[in-house]
């Protein structure tokens, strides 16, 4: 990785497998963890830090002339925390059902280092147009890895995806993977995943120069 | 750093932070304004969707709310609960107190005389995931139907002797603490008023305000 500042389409590719918060920076593993047992919490988890991270991003970035080193983290978790508090409120207003579901995890999502990591090494230093690429290519990424875990948890566990029943009927299932420890079994086997790909394709690469 | 050691001029530094309390106080202000009024309609439904589970033979369509006056001299809202045929069955109190991490809400179902709990639901809660959390669940909730009203109720950590011990949950003791504190407190508010609305409950109004209830009022 070069020591420049990284562009817009950069930052925005990267966001998404190259720098995958989950897969490669291994953040945010509180929700990737905790809400991934269904389609639905996942994606609406991940549709809630999309908003607190892209807005924050934008607001970050905005005010980057302004901010004093030693003061920057508390703006930064002023802001997540003014963004999550929204984020929540609305999710009790139009989504109850889903909001009683997810509980303490969306204003956990205050704690996600994914988004105060955002803002220091992206929103704090570069202008809003990269911002707003890093915050949606990090959504998307994340987003990305809440769906793979919560695909795998969701169709062995209860046989359906997004509610909808995909497995057939004689498919006893797995209670576990609904429970914690599937989390942690996915999480770990889909890492190891992801490595074993990666490292095969460094391989790849070498050979051939 | 090569900027002045030590500035006197706090404003100066500090006038960033300063702001953005300002507007982001704002900005949650307005929002709350905004969807105050849709949340608290959510936990309407919510509410009487769960009367049939809080009282037994409730019916949602006959539950009227019914406003009264706590002891503390606060109006508040309760649900007169009444089965199909028009009976009276039982209350149901909405209450709420400090949890662990944050406000938990809890609605009470009483009995028709106001002498027993009849169920326990919680509304709200952002207990610890995996301990107090555990106050949703029906094993627990279940551990206060049929707690008399007239003691004020304990959580003890071995198996309860007296019938107005509750068996605390395992590493939540201040979770359980807080939903029998929060359950003390309301009744001791309201036993006495909604006794005294109850059909037939009139003459019971001295009995309402003995001294459990001063006792009560007192808890933590």
């Amino acid at each position: 990785m070069t020591r420049g500042e990284p562009t817009a389409l950069e930052r925005f590719i990267n966001g998404i497998l190259p720098e995958n918060p989950v897969y490669r920076q291994l953040l945010g593993m509180c929700p990737v963890l905790a809400v991934t047992n269904g389609m639905k919490p996942a994606m609406t988890m991940a549709g809630a830090t999309a908003f607190v991270l892209i807005l924050a991003n934008i607001m970050i970035s905005l005010m980057r002339g302004l901010l004093k080193p030693h003061l920057r983290i508390l703006v930064f978790t002023l802001t997540i925390a003014t963004f999550v508090t929204i984020a929540d409120r609305l999710l009790a207003a139009y989504m109850y059902e889903m909001s009683k579901q997810l509980g303490p995890y969306v204003p956990l999502i205050i704690v996600n280092c994914l988004i105060i990591s955002r803002c220091e090494i992206c929103a704090s230093k570069q202008d809003v147009r990269v911002a707003v690429a890093d915050g949606v290519g990090m959504s998307l990424g994340f987003a990305l890895a809440l769906a793979s875990i919560a695909t795998v948890r969701e169709i062995l566990g209860s046989g359906t995806w997004l509610g909808l029943p995909v497995m057939p009927g004689f498919w006893p299932n797995w209670g576990i993977m609904v429970l914690p420890p599937g989390a942690f079994l996915t999480l770990g086997l889909l890492l190891g995943m992801v490595e074993w790909v990666n490292q095969a394709r460094a391989k790849k690469a070498g050979k051939r120069e | 750093m090569a900027e002045a050691p030590k500035s006197r001029n706090f404003i100066g530094q500090a006038w960033l932070v300063i702001l953005l309390a300002l507007l982001y106080g704002g900005a949650l202000a307005t929002v709350h304004t905004a969807l105050s009024a849709r949340i608290a309609e959510n936990k309407r439904n919510e509410t009487y969707s769960v009367i049939p589970i809080l009282v037994e033979g409730a019916d949602q369509s006959m539950t009227a709310e019914v406003s009264v006056e706590g002891q503390n001299g606060k109006e508040l809202t309760v649900y007169r609960v009444l089965d199909s045929g028009g009976h009276h069955r039982g209350w149901v109190l909405p209450a709420a107190g400090q949890g662990f991490a944050d406000q938990i809400e809890i609605l009470i179902g009483l009995d028709a005389e106001v002498s027993t709990i009849a169920g326990l639901y919680v509304l709200g809660q952002k207990e610890t995931p995996g301990l107090g959390d555990y106050i949703t669940g029906e094993g627990f909730r279940n551990r206060f139907r049929g707690k008399p009203t007239d003691r004020p109720l304990v959580v003890v950590k071995s198996d309860p002797k007296a019938n107005n011990e509750i068996l605390a949950l395992t590493g939540a003791t201040i979770s359980s603490e807080s939903v029998s504190g929060i359950v003390n407190r309301a009744l001791a508010n309201l036993k006495g008023p909604i006794r005294q609305l109850a059909p037939g409950g009139g003459e019971e109004q001295d009995e309402a305000s003995s001294p459990a209830d001063r006792q009560g009022e007192t808890g933590p």
